[in-house]
């Protein structure tokens, strides 16, 4: 078997698909992060919970109703969204007008409830959930051998990136969302009902963190903690990349994911810390982050 | 400290030093180690304006450090405090440098990042025992009197408490506390006035670091164990929760917030189980919205009120 770095090319190539694949949920999370932000000006800290509440649902979905995969794949990101719209309208609403730390320790609480209650529900032990008929198996490539499903949660999580991208950035809606994220006045000045929109774009940020949990269901253990593990990496990362834009974050989310597969290869004890050593050195050289801006 | 306080203080020592006849002594030591982390806590975000989301990992390190000093170098009682604390002090430090290169949310996100990252390596590191954590820390002796007998440890932890918030009332009516409540009201003006903003920052951070390294150094001659529940995100959000509870930038409100935080915790612990995150989550929540001054800053504000005091 040929060898790079004294490492076979088949864990290699294993452990940079795997990077790729957290690295895709990295950058949807951080993406869904992002657009919130640039919104209502709050770091949401429930996302990691809600991306949890995406993958329960999911599984509850199968396991009590028997709806499949790719129907979930649609209603759970939907459910998760108007639980976010539930949130924005029910308590974020009030927050707007004083310092932003308030955003973030609701946020807090929220993540805090979120977590405990599906705790209390299903206990800490991962559910399994199996990966739907379509996508198990996997391509031979001559030189390695791909399972379907991550091939499937990078193309897709991408994909999602690119819409998001496309929706902000190229059209009707996205021109106002801009308008309303860079004077809110103003552009409510104009006519276009800002408050809507605040609560959409929350509604659509936890949607993405929804869509991100349906897609970690197959490929991870469904458990109630897996959220708040993920989140304090996926900050890193926004703290790394900045949420000046959204190529920034995928290009920071998808290479901190390679990063971190590729520790895992070659220095397996820091895999953990590897992120938030970045973190620290990025910190140390360029305080706002690679694609921020100081404001 | 004003007249008012300094009473406040008298009557709270001297209901300290007769609470054991009532309560049990080591549930009011965990309560006074936490009054005392929520007190060092409440000196960054009260009175500076900065929130820490990892405050837990001084308090995490400064126990491991006392635990392994006491129980393996098997140094004497003071030095294992002191070593705990240095080490939470210079942990903060570092920490501290890193993370005041960001403001606002961003300096949340770092402290939690890099405090999380610590908590990887003490999970990884062989002297913390992992999962199991530091077990059967001996507490030795001071002055020549057995700290295994409760009552003993109990007067050194009040006398600990009792000097950490004496000294945390004196830096926060000191010039340089002056200065910390500039930055926090408005930092440009504080560096257009000529401070360096950065300095006093990082010296905050790392006085408070230190203090809720005394308590945790302090918890686990209490408990005779460290664990990593100490170092994890969870207890950050606590101290959070109990500063905001009580009534941040007030003078007592950490105190008053950590009591009721821990006696419910004692008592919902074997009635609710895994439901008691719920109930920290929901009052989180119903403090931020409708309760944003805290018990004891709500109870100033009524009082002035019904004095006819303008708020």
């Amino acid at each position: 078997m040929t060898e790079i770095f004294g490492v076979p090319v088949q864990a290699l190539f294993g452990q940079l698909m795997l990077g790729l694949v957290n690295g895709s949920f990295y950058a949807v999370l951080s993406l869904g992060l992002a657009v919130i932000f640039g919104m209502l000006n709050i770091i949401n800290f429930a996302h990691g919970a809600l991306y949890m509440a995406g993958a329960m649902l999911t599984w509850i979905g199968l396991e009590y109703l028997g709806i499949s995969y790719w129907w979930m794949l649609v209603l759970a990101p939907i459910g998760v969204g108007l639980i976010g719209i539930a949130i924005e309208r029910l308590m974020l609403q009030w927050l707007y007008k004083l310092d932003h730390l308030y955003g973030l320790l609701l946020t807090f609480g929220l993540a805090l409830m979120i977590e405990g209650l599906f705790r209390d529900l299903y206990g800490v032990a991962g559910q399994p959930y199996s990966i739907p008929e379509e996508l198990s198996g996997a391509f031979n490539l001559g030189f390695m051998f791909l399972p379907k499903y991550r091939a499937w949660v990078i193309v897709a999580s991408l994909s999602v990136c690119l819409f998001t991208w496309f929706m902000i950035e190229k059209t009707r809606l996205g021109a106002y969302l801009r308008a309303a994220t860079e004077n809110p006045k103003l552009t409510q000045a104009f006519g276009i009902n800002v408050p809507l929109m605040v609560m959409l774009t929350y509604g659509f940020g936890v949607g993405l963190a929804g869509f991100a949990g349906v897609l970690a269901a197959p490929a991870s253990q469904i458990s109630p903690l897996m959220g708040s593990n993920l989140i304090i990496v996926v900050f890193a990362v926004v703290v790394i990349g900045g949420m000046g834009s959204i190529l920034g974050s995928v290009v920071t989310g998808l290479s901190l994911g390679i990063i971190e597969g590729m520790t895992k290869v070659f220095w397996p004890e820091a895999s953990a810390t590897v992120v938030f050593m970045i973190m620290a050195v990025v910190l140390m050289i360029r305080p706002a982050g690679l694609f921020g801006r100081e404001k | 400290m004003s007249p008012r306080v300094t009473v406040a203080y008298l009557v709270g020592l001297a209901l300290l030093l007769v609470a054991p006849m009532f309560l049990y002594p080591i549930l009011v030591m965990k309560v006074l180690c936490f009054a005392l982390f929520a007190c060092a806590f409440n000196l960054l975000l009260g009175y500076t304006g900065l929130l820490s989301f990892g405050h837990a990992v001084f308090l995490g390190s400064a126990a491991y450090v006392t635990g392994h000093a006491l129980k393996v170098w098997e140094l004497p009682t003071l030095l294992g405090l002191l070593a705990g604390t240095g080490a939470a002090t210079l942990l903060g430090w570092v920490i501290g440098s890193l993370a005041i290169r960001r403001q606002g949310i961003y300096f949340a996100m770092v402290t939690l990042a890099l405090a999380q990252m610590v908590y990887f390596l003490f999970l990884q590191a062989p002297f913390t025992g992992g999962e199991d954590g530091l077990q059967g820390v001996p507490r030795g002796t001071l002055f020549g009197l057995d700290l295994a007998e409760d009552m003993n440890l109990y007067y050194l932890v009040v006398a600990i408490f009792a000097g950490s918030f004496w000294l945390i009332q004196r830096t926060i009516h000191s010039p340089f506390g002056q200065i910390l409540k500039a930055i926090r009201e408005n930092e440009p003006r504080a560096v257009s006035l000529g401070y360096d903003v950065a300095k006093y920052k990082l010296l905050a951070f790392v006085l408070s670091a230190g203090l809720a390294g005394l308590a945790g150094a302090t918890k686990t001659l209490v408990f005779k164990f460290a664990t990593l529940t100490d170092a994890h995100w969870h207890t950050s959000g606590e101290v959070v929760l109990m500063t905001l509870l009580g009534g941040m930038g007030t003078v007592f409100g950490p105190v008053v917030g950590s009591t009721v935080i821990v006696t419910l915790q004692d008592e919902l612990a074997d009635k609710v189980g895994s439901l008691v995150t719920v109930i920290m989550g929901a009052i989180f929540v119903i403090c931020v919205l409708a309760f944003r001054r805290g018990i004891v800053g709500e109870s100033l504000a009524l009082y002035r009120r019904m004095i006819g005091q303008k708020p």
